[in-house]
């Protein structure tokens, strides 16, 4: 399996898509593309599966390396193991569902769909590369077309809602930039390559100022607390297919560094922080779900829940065992589908009823079951029911963050179970307020989800019902990878 | 595809090939009608899917008593003792090496038991709702979520991992949700599901604790194991679990009591009970199901699958028992002011629940001891029994005369002689009258507080009494009492598909209390003779008696003694005919507290202050830039001042240094 497919196709649909006339070509070349990245993200998966099965154990599978600029010590050097597989894998489910729900983008359409697939190119640019300053470079790739996507294509305060993302995610870009330099010139030899920072030994001093940067400058994207405010702006004001890529993917863009660089490579850093980023990411565990039980808007509903459930992906992080640190990548994939189908429904209720107040709804079951149930399945699934994704992600966090025996870590664990029953009240109350109750005249009218919604629906719970009902396999495909980085920072 | 599902098929071929498909077919009929019903129920199946549901839950329940008969007459003994048996068991999430989270099917007495008493009461329930809920508009996601509560009622007593249970003990919860807020438009109906659906999330909140307690220092999730590691006092696993300590409290009993919080959510034990009357606003079979029979007796069915670790705690057991005496007592006296005949009967069923946990909480573990287990698990299925038959009753009732409230009933006996006999047959098996089925199973209960704890059975005993006043009450309110004056046409009982139910089970409700259930469960798995003592007998009955006269004399005929008597006790009934004011409690708790000093300050604070703080940044960074900007003019005179104020500024400053 060549790579180098994963960034080469967007990268050619992108191209047919700018050479296609009319918006009903752009749409199918779009969708051709983003069904091709599905199977090839398929592909991967399995083959990958296959190289493991049949005994490939070395770290990183499917390594390519070019030299790309010697004299800085920059190569082009890509290679995947499980953790990046499985982002690989939950960005291609993301995308064909965004494409699909985006059919009815009338305005700029071939721009539209351009952005679209431009964020795709730097997602999987970046959950391959094995190159410091290229996966720098896919990280920006995928921040530019966000600003553009809220600025151009969205509603309500979009100007400020996308310079405030697009400025905060700067910030966050410019914390890693530093901190990549300072691994780039604080290591015994000069160079951005992963695998090789990952086998020098970087000096104690380097690590303690290069965490940080690198842990916050990554945990922007993801809403580490307290620099979490773009998240319910930049998602309110973006369109639907925005705010799926957004949430579904970029936030995971953070995550992913977190782990990868920051964690990976400063072991000794991530041990000096750990406590800090638990005490952060519980706050931002319950704080997202308390903040959450007041919105009103259906779209700050979701993203102040997806503070919350990112938080359990840094937890994840902070708690530093194998089972945690697993449990983080599966919360990740989980919440990346979760939060993207989350998205797209209220997207299709938007466009029906034209509000997305709770209050101003209620008994959309009547008219429109399929949505409906869409949203009964996500909300179940965002509130940790068993049998859907949500559930697998949370309780490996919470079995991997109590084999830590200390109170501190015991009392973060609690503090951070409490919030299924926070969570528990908020959707509930959601779901109840628009699905449930006597329905308002005005909505009786309404029409169920077209083909292409549920198409994008079906695809999106069938990924969460397959981690929610046999989790096993994005389980052997994280732990060996999660173990690899969990013996690197217990100092093997 | 094999490596994909790692089944380990351990004794299906020991047991014989078919009985492991009859075994694994049990749950997967109910999920198989909730996922074809679910899917295409609306375009295909609209008519026939009451019939397509029932039909597999029959098979089901035929399966449920072939393995039941295996496993008690065949196979289930050795040496004389039932022995736990795992036939299937496959890894489902591995979380380290001894900690994962296996499905699999665990026979023992109990789940067998279960087996049977789930599967039969919610084909009842099935047949029964052929003809009460024809005509509905969602008929088929009727059936289907019922396929789906039966599903998961039936994982969680097969469950053989702890955290198999909790799985299915969610799902359970959320088919519950969904059965509650089944009719959707009512603005009730949505927030009891909500109300039921939180509260027992709260306490599974607990449950989840608990087991993360355990698998810590039991190293394992596996419920054999951990029972193993668990009760053997020189084991490393439970001395440290013993030894370990929490504010003066070992860990094992923490533990134990979260486990507890969560069964008692699931129960609808005192305090966490508030959600059981509301669930009420579901379909009446439905409650007949769910809110009676099957799901809220897991709370029991938790504490009786950790039993043997329970023993290991006294303070464990403790809390059960008292919990449970506090549930019994406190239900039976909300039970005798309540007028909605549907909320009579979820405190009644509160109330009877408590009386299983106290049993459970009394309990020994092993021999004559035991008796407090074995009655509990006796209660548990006889209750079954005559508490679905007396819901289904209640069905036939509310069916009749379109009313929940007995002030609309009275004199009903005439108009619904299959449903007046078989209810009362029902009242007299919960007041324990012998011989019907709640007789020998409270003799036992009341037996083993005897020996156990006098407090505690002076207080069963004065409840059972109250359990026959406020029954009765509601027997005489609806089938006698004033004269039912019919308007317009009148439609008679349902037809034989509602009466069926009622006529089986209650011939169930008479019969059931001649089998040896020692026999069969016990604490050990060991044979346990319960002998009938005449002279411990005498006092139940007769408070029972006094408790039925008495409802007798104020409720037969109408007259004005139940409001001469409630005026008597005007505050104390007040108090609890609002239900002790728990409702308005949590209310507070919910609204006051955690919405408006918790969630409103959460919002407001992100909003304001660290948005505000986003935005400050922002803000003067663009006021600096206005303000800088102003220097760059491009004129010459302008940057000589500049120069000039510069030098003089130097100057000044190079002066008082040197100074």
């Amino acid at each position: 399996m060549n790579l180098t497919l994963l960034i080469l196709l967007p990268l050619l649909t992108a191209v047919v898509i700018l050479l296609m006339r009319s918006s009903v070509q752009v749409k199918w070349s779009a969708l051709i593309g983003a069904s091709a990245q599905f199977i090839l993200a398929l592909i991967l998966f399995f083959t990958f599966r296959k190289e493991r099965a049949l005994g490939n154990a070395s770290q990183m599978l499917f390594e390519i390396q070019y030299k790309w600029f010697p004299s800085w010590h920059i190569s082009f050097h890509l290679g995947v193991d499980g953790i990046s597989v499985a982002m690989i894998l939950l960005t291609a489910f993301v995308v064909i569902a965004g494409v699909l729900v985006s059919w009815n983008v009338e305005k700029m359409t071939k721009e539209f769909y351009l952005l679209l697939i431009l964020l795709s190119l730097g997602a999987y640019g970046f959950f391959i590369s094995l190159d410091l300053f290229i996966l720098f470079f896919f990280l920006e790739i995928a921040v530019i077309p966000k600003y553009l996507l809220i600025g151009i294509w969205g509603s309500g305060k979009k100007e400020y809602a996308a310079n405030k993302l697009a400025l905060m995610l700067m910030g966050g870009s410019a914390l890693v930039l530093v901190g990549l330099l300072g691994l780039y010139f604080g290591g015994n030899e000069n160079t951005f390559d992963l695998l090789l920072l990952s086998k020098m030994k970087i000096p104690i001093m380097v690590q303690k100022i290069c965490f940080p940067l690198l842990f916050v400058g990554f945990g922007v994207f993801t809403a580490l607390f307290p620099f979490h405010t773009w998240v319910p702006d930049g998602h309110s004001s973006a369109p639907t297919a925005g705010s799926m890529f957004l949430a579904g993917i970029s936030m995971k863009l953070g995550g992913y560094g977190c782990l990868r660089v920051a964690t990976y490579l400063m072991p000794e850093g991530a041990r000096e922080y750990a406590n800090i980023i638990i005490v952060l990411s519980t706050i931002a565990i319950l704080y997202g779900a308390f903040a959450t039980m007041m919105q009103k808007d259906l779209k700050y509903i979701n993203a102040y829940s997806s503070v919350s459930h990112c938080g359990f992906v840094l937890l994840g992080i902070g708690m530093l065992t194998k089972t945690a640190i697993a449990g983080a990548v599966m919360q990740m994939v989980s919440h990346g589908l979760m939060t993207a189908l989350f998205f797209a429904v209220i997207g299709m209720i938007y466009e029906r009823t034209h509000t997305r107040e709770v209050n101003e709804m209620g008994g959309l079951i009547k008219v429109m079951p399929f949505i409906t149930t869409v949203l009964f399945i996500v909300g179940l699934c965002s509130l940790g029911l068993p049998g859907l994704s949500g559930f697998v992600a949370e309780m490996t966090v919470f079995m991997g963050s109590w084999q830590n025996p200390d109170p501190f870590h015991r009392v973060a664990t609690i503090a951070a179970c409490m919030s299924i029953v926070v969570t528990a009240v908020y959707i509930l109350r959601a779901i109840g307020q628009t699905a449930m109750g006597p329905i308002n005249d005005r909505y009786l009218s309404l029409q169920d989800a077209k083909w292409n919604e549920k198409l994008a629906a079906i695809i999106l719970i069938a990924g969460i019902i397959a981690i929610g009902i046999a989790p096993f396999w994005l389980n052997d495909l994280v732990t060996p990878a999660a173990e690899v980085i969990m013996q690197k920072v217990a100092g093997k | 595809m094999n490596e994909f599902l790692q089944i380990k098929l351990l004794g299906i071929f020991s047991l014989g090939m078919n009985l492991g498909w009859a075994l694994l077919m049990i749950p997967l009929l109910p999920l198989l009608g909730f996922l074809s019903l679910g899917l295409f129920g609306k375009k295909y199946l609209k008519q026939s899917a009451g019939i397509f549901a029932t039909l597999l839950l029959a098979a089901s329940a035929f399966l449920s008593l072939h393995i039941a008969y295996g496993y008690f007459f065949k196979y289930g003994k050795l040496e004389g003792a039932y022995q736990k048996i795992i036939p299937i068991q496959f890894t489902w999430l591995q979380f380290s090496p001894g900690l994962s989270i296996d499905l699999g099917i665990l026979l023992d007495p109990i789940s067998v038991m279960m087996l049977v008493v789930v599967t039969f009461i919610s084909l009842m329930v099935h047949i029964y709702s052929l003809a009460y809920m024809k005509g509905e508009e969602r008929y088929p996601t009727y059936y289907s979520f019922l396929g789906l509560f039966t599903f998961s009622m039936l994982g969680l007593v097969m469950a053989s991992n702890i955290f198999q249970l909790y799985i299915f003990w969610e799902l359970v919860g959320v088919s519950s949700f969904l059965l509650i807020g089944y009719y959707y438009d009512r603005p009730s109906a949505v927030a009891a599901c909500k109300k039921a659906f939180i509260i027992t999330r709260f306490a599974d909140l607990g449950f989840l604790i608990g087991i993360l307690i355990l698998s810590f220092y039991g190293g394992t999730l596996d419920f054999n194991s951990l029972i193993e590691k668990l009760t053997s006092t020189n084991s490393t696993e439970f001395k440290t679990i013993a030894s370990a300590s929490f504010v003066g409290i070992s860990a094992l009993t923490w533990a134990l009591v979260l486990v507890f919080i969560g069964g008692a959510g699931k129960s609808a034990l005192f305090p966490l009970h508030v959600w059981l009357p509301d669930a009420m606003e579901g379909p009446t079979p439905v409650s007949a199901l769910i809110h009676a029979a099957t799901m809220v007796v897991a709370g029991v069915f938790l504490v009786a699958r950790l039993f043997p670790v329970f023993s290991m705690s006294e303070v464990a057991l403790k809390v059960v028992s008292i919990i449970g005496i506090i549930s019994a007592l406190f239900a039976a006296v909300i039970a005798c002011t309540q007028t909605d005949i549907k909320r009579v009967l979820a405190y009644s069923t509160m109330s009877q629940i408590g009386f299983m946990m106290f049993s459970l909480g009394v309990s020994g573990q092993a021999g004559e001891s035991g008796l407090g287990f074995t009655a509990a698990m006796f209660h548990l299925f006889t209750h079954a029994l005559f508490k679905a038959l007396l819901f289904l009753g209640a069905g036939s009732v509310i069916h009749f005369i379109h009313s929940n409230e007995m002030k609309d009933m009275g004199g009903l006996r005439k108009y619904l002689p299959i449903t007046h006999i078989t209810f009362l047959i029902a009242c007299l098996a919960i007041s324990g009258m012998p011989p019907f089925a709640g007789f020998f199973s409270k003799e036992e209960i009341l037996l083993a507080a005897y020996h156990h704890n006098a407090t505690i059975y002076w207080i069963a005993l004065a409840t059972s009494g109250l359990t026959s006043f406020y029954m009765f009450r509601l027997y005489f309110s609806i089938f006698w009492n004033k004269e039912y004056i019919a308007h317009g046409e009148v439609h008679g009982e349902g037809g034989f598909v509602m009466m069926m139910p009622l006529i089986l089970l209650s011939l169930g409700a008479a019969a059931a209390g001649f089998i040896p259930f020692g026999h069969f469960v016990t604490a050990d798995g060991n044979l346990l003779e319960s002998a009938f003592h005449l002279q411990f007998s005498i006092a139940p009955v007769a408070l029972g008696l006094l408790g039925i006269f008495t409802a007798m004399w104020m409720y037969k005929k109408q007259n004005n003694r139940p409001d001469t008597i409630a005026h008597s006790m005007n505050s104390f009934y007040k108090l609890a005919y609002h239900k002790f004011y728990l409702d308005e409690l949590y209310l507070f708790v919910t609204k006051k507290i955690l919405f408006n000093l918790i969630g409103k300050p959460a919002a407001w604070f992100d909003k304001n202050v660290v948005n505000g703080l986003v935005n400050a940044t922002g803000n003067s960074t663009v006021f600096i830039s206005e303000k800088m900007k102003g220097f760059q003019s491009g004129k010459v005179q302008q940057y000589a001042i500049y120069f000039l104020a510069g030098v003089i500024g130097l100057a000044v400053l190079f002066i008082y240094i040197w100074k």
